[in-house]
């Protein structure tokens, strides 16, 4: 049940990334967009990340997506010829993407024992003893809530880059009033 | 689990994003197609989570942060640009060309 619905999602959003590239127009793009958004972040429920699931419907299809539509409307970017390239750079784009995920498929028969042997370097133990991670995981939902297992690292281990980001974010506020704003 | 799927799905997600930075000539698609590329990276990170404790889901929270800066101060730059060439298509942009 839960691997028809992970397809499912999964090939919309791979549906919806071709049809975002291949949109002449900008919002056509970024609805599609939005729709692979809320596949990935059905996904990311299915793989045991309620609380980033949440996050990515949040912060990327609402807040960031709805900031990329509010910029194409006020530049009217709407109607307007192709703006994609030439013969040459389908070729040369196809090449590129196709030996990627040529390159990237054998990713598909990683299994979770190819990682732990990958990780210990030897093959004499199971999964579960090199791997403790998925306990860990379960262990923090069943202690903290889906919430709080993602919460507590993030304010004990992951303390300074977390504060960092804060002041990431407070650049990136002054930066973009700073560019945007009219000379004066 | 679904690891190897997961991350077959991240990879061809990642390829398309290449593959729309390189088949378009609008910026602002294009920037779109980075966040495409981002989470593509995201939904690996969530998968190996899975085995390697709650570490990925911390890493992804962080990466969604700097895409909501970057993607603030990049149309802030789209604003800026525009306001100079009444365009954002790439063919126009081209000060550096030979």
């Amino acid at each position: 049940m839960v691997e028809t619905v992970f397809y499912i999602f999964g090939c919309s959003a791979v549906l919806a990334a071709l049809m975002c590239i291949t949109q002449r127009n900008p919002i056509a793009s970024a609805f599609w967009l939005v729709v692979v958004m809320l596949a990935l972040a059905g996904i990311f429920v299915l793989l045991n990340a309620q609380f980033i699931g949440i996050l990515q419907v949040l912060v990327y299809a609402g807040a960031i997506m709805v900031l990329f539509l509010f910029v194409i409307m006020l530049l009217n970017l709407g109607a307007g010829g192709t703006d994609l390239r030439g013969k040459v750079s389908w070729v040369l784009a196809l090449g590129i993407a196709g030996a990627l995920t040529a390159s990237l498929m054998r990713l598909a028969r990683y299994t979770p024992a190819e990682l732990a042997r990958e990780v210990s370097g030897t093959s004499d133990f199971a999964p579960d003893v090199v791997l403790p991670g998925a306990h860990q995981l379960q262990a923090g939902v069943d202690a903290h809530g889906v919430v709080g297992a993602v919460a507590a690292p993030l304010f004990q281990t992951y303390l300074i880059p977390f504060l960092v980001t804060g002041v990431l974010l407070l650049t990136a506020i002054v930066g973009a009033v700073l560019l945007a704003k009219r000379k004066v | 689990m679904l690891l190897g799927p997961a991350l077959a799905f991240s990879g061809i997600l990642f390829s398309i994003g290449v593959a729309g930075v390189l088949l378009r000539r609008n910026a602002i698609v294009i920037f779109m197609c980075v966040e495409l590329m981002l989470n593509a990276v995201n939904l690996s990170f969530i998968a190996l989570a899975q085995f390697h404790g709650v570490a990925g889901q911390v890493m992804v929270f962080f990466v969604m942060t700097v895409a909501a800066a970057e993607a603030a101060v990049g149309l802030a730059i789209m604003i800026a640009i525009f306001r100079h060439h009444e365009s954002v298509d790439l063919k126009n942009i081209n000060l550096l060309h030979g």
